[in-house]
């Protein structure tokens, strides 16, 4: 008789929260299906973007790397060390920012429909995965052209492509959130993902960092802070094989912020979540 | 007796309001100094913040089954209480109980997406509204034949005429499987066929068994559909019961409450000899009314003061619509004018409003040029009841700002 009862308190949207979010898992593919769709139909090389951007952002950031003269580790040619970054670069970029902006672009539906909010910006990153794997081809094609074999460490790829999508979806949330109620951080995400590419390995590799005498260890550790250092690391790691040695502790204090912006992020996205519609 | 599916216990909301404090007038200069100001301070004294109560100690409980109609003035509540219903917004206080699957509809067309086809759209806005794939495919037909889009199932909706967009949004809406259907004022768009279809699909889903809650600003479709009411005023249930009852105290609560809208004089107004102090809607026997059922005669009373005697001397109104079009000026004579204090009583004549809000311009004037203009002083609301003895020849067809019929001849040429 009472499968089917909701208690509406102040406070109770909580109790039931897992249960509702896999309740409408199927809204979570339609929304992400919705924005796929949209872009396609609204563009006229629809899908080509995803490989246009990195593309760009590659031959660019390769080129500064060349012209500060950033170390190649081993014979790995430098396309395939800028691309093995860019990629992750780019899908936490724009992942970041759409998740970051998808409450205040769907502000009808929130003020409209019940459903755990949570799906918005889940659906974005989705999205945002979506474009990744599509321009993946570019490191494939690279790696053919260069003849360059991965080894066995490809395999951990999925592993290392989770750990963006958690700090995609971590940062992401927790902007998304702040953005419900204060505006100013709309400005704020582009200024993010701009200063980001300048302090994350893309251009260069982390051990231009860590090598460096001229450094200080205090700024090696602040480097080593960026969640978007263990990813590219990881990444690099597995693309390009053993030419590559990952710094264990800068990787492990990644890793830890990482998961930290994701604790933080899902904490502070369930305690205002309630109040969205209020507020919007 | 059986358990209530809805059962809402000392349910509040608050809401906190900002809002500048300043004059009833603005000017440029002021607001160009206001900003100037909070640029520099952290905390403007201007601005303050203000609770506001939209539900106050709520309670009611409605039974399986029940169609319930919910009304009310704007601002009443209606709208919070169903949004507290369907889980969009969290309640301040109390609790609400229920024993069932809600669908809510309360706006139509919520998530549709102008680039997607219709096809598509079903299939979201399904989504968005909680149903599963499956139960879209099985119910997918259905849809379409309620819509009446056929044709057109595979063109983005953005091509589509409002009539279309609106019956796809609500055919997705009202083939939820659910125990609870909340519907929002949806049937205000569309066509009078529409509207008609409409609450027919409502009324076989309150057949099954099913419970409705429906708000409206519409009585007779309230009325039709509905068996119980609640009425909301001021955040607070006034009255609940049979539809019929409950919307008579509706009815009565309109006209016992105020109709005087004061005029406020604008910072440094200075009198030129004549100055608009209030006026108030009146029924014809000169009761002062909220709102006047459609149809019946009606009068206008302006107080006015005149500190100086005045020769060609006018008071004069507008009726200007929502949209800012103008309606109608009348005026009175020319005359000469002594000192003391007036009221000019503007009387309705044959002309019949359409139901809905008319703003009230006034103005007092000497040689043709006003001393006292007044825009918006105060709103002429015509309710969409119509009074009992009702003039066979005056219809609230809803077209038109003037509902009163033409003598028609139809003569046969050849």
């Amino acid at each position: 008789m009472h499968e089917h009862r909701i208690i509406l308190e102040p406070g109770s949207a909580d109790k039931h929260y897992w249960r509702d979010l896999w309740k409408f898992r199927g809204l979570f593919g339609f929304l992400a299906w919705r924005d796929i769709l949209v872009r396609y139909k609204q563009t006229t090389i629809g899908v080509a973007w995803s490989v246009i951007r990195p593309v760009l952002t590659l031959s660019v950031m390769a080129f500064l790397g060349w012209l500060f003269e950033s170390k190649l580790p081993g014979d790995v040619p430098r396309l395939l060390l800028v691309g093995a970054a860019t990629l992750p670069w780019t899908f936490f970029s724009t992942a970041f920012s759409e998740a970051a902006n998808s409450l205040v672009a769907n502000r009808n539906l929130l003020t409209k429909i019940y459903f755990p909010r949570l799906i918005v910006p889940a659906s974005t990153v989705i999205v945002c995965l979506i474009d990744f794997l599509i321009s993946f081809i570019i490191l494939v094609l690279l790696m053919i052209f260069y003849q360059f074999a991965p080894d066995v460490k490809l395999l951990l790829l999925p592993f290392f492509l989770l750990l963006a999508l958690v700090t995609a979806m971590g940062t992401g949330i927790l902007i998304a959130a702040l953005n419900v109620k204060y505006r100013d951080f709309r400005y704020i995400i582009p200024f993010i993902v701009q200063f980001g590419l300048y302090v994350s390995p893309v251009a260069f590799s982390s051990a231009d960092i860590y090598e460096s005498i001229r450094i200080p260890e205090a700024l090696k550790l602040l480097y080593a802070m960026n969640p978007m250092v263990g990813v590219i690391d990881g990444f690099r790691w597995c693309i390009l094989g053993g030419e590559t040695a990952l710094y264990i502790p800068g990787f492990l204090l990644s890793i830890g912020v990482s998961f930290f912006f994701l604790f933080i992020g899902i904490r502070y996205f369930r305690r205002t979540e309630r109040g969205f519609a209020d507020v919007i | 007796m059986s358990e209530p599916i809805i059962s809402v216990e000392h349910l509040t909301k608050r809401y906190v309001i900002q809002h500048q404090t300043r004059g009833s007038y603005t000017a440029l200069r002021d607001v160009i100094t206001e900003k100037a100001k909070a640029l520099f301070k952290k905390s403007d004294p201007a601005i303050s913040s203000e609770e506001f109560l939209a539900l106050n100690d709520v309670n009611f409980t409605v039974e399986a089954g029940d169609r319930v109609g919910m009304i009310g003035r704007n601002g009443a509540g209606k709208s919070t209480l169903l949004k507290i219903l369907s889980r969009i917004v969290e309640p301040t206080k109390g609790r609400v109980v229920i024993d069932g699957r809600v669908a809510s509809l309360l706006e139509v067309g919520t998530g549709f997406h102008p680039e997607l086809t219709g096809r598509e759209n079903i299939y979201l806005n399904g989504a968005i509204l909680g149903m599963s794939r499956a139960e879209i495919a099985s119910k997918f037909d259905e849809i379409v034949a309620f819509s009446e889009v056929e044709n057109f199932l595979d063109t983005p909706v953005k091509r589509y005429s409002s009539g279309m967009y609106t019956r796809l949004a609500f055919a997705v809406a009202a083939h939820l499987e659910s125990e609870i259907l909340i519907v929002d004022e949806v049937l205000a768009v569309g066509d009078a066929a529409f509207q008609r279809k409409c609450l027919g699909k409502m009324e076989s889903v309150a057949s099954e068994g099913r419970t409705v809650l429906f708000v409206s600003h519409q009585m007779d479709a309230v009325q039709r559909l509905c068996n119980k009411g609640i009425l909301l005023d001021k955040g607070t249930v006034v009255a609940t019961g049979a539809m019929r009852d409950v919307v008579e105290t509706y009815l009565q609560l309109n006209t016992q409450s105020a109709s005087t809208f004061q005029i406020e004089l604008p910072k440094g107004f200075r009198s030129e000899g004549a100055v608009a102090e209030w006026l108030s809607i009146e029924d014809e026997q000169g009761r002062p009314t909220n709102e006047l059922p459609f149809g019946s005669p009606w009068q206008i009373r302006v107080r006015f003061q005149i500190d100086r005697p005045l020769e060609n001397f006018i008071i004069a109104i507008g009726l200007v619509t929502l949209l800012d079009f103008p309606i109608r000026t009348t005026w009175s004579s020319l005359q000469t004018i002594a000192p003391g204090t007036y009221d000019a009583v503007f009387i309705s004549d044959g002309i019949v409003l359409t139901s809905g809000q008319f703003k009230i311009t006034l103005g007092l004037s000497v040689d043709l040029r006003n001393i006292h203009y007044i825009r918006d002083a105060g709103v002429l609301t015509v309710s969409d009841v119509a009074t009992s003895n009702k003039d066979p020849r005056i219809i609230s067809t809803g077209a038109g700002v003037i509902m009163n019929q033409m003598e028609v001849r139809v003569e046969l040429i050849r």
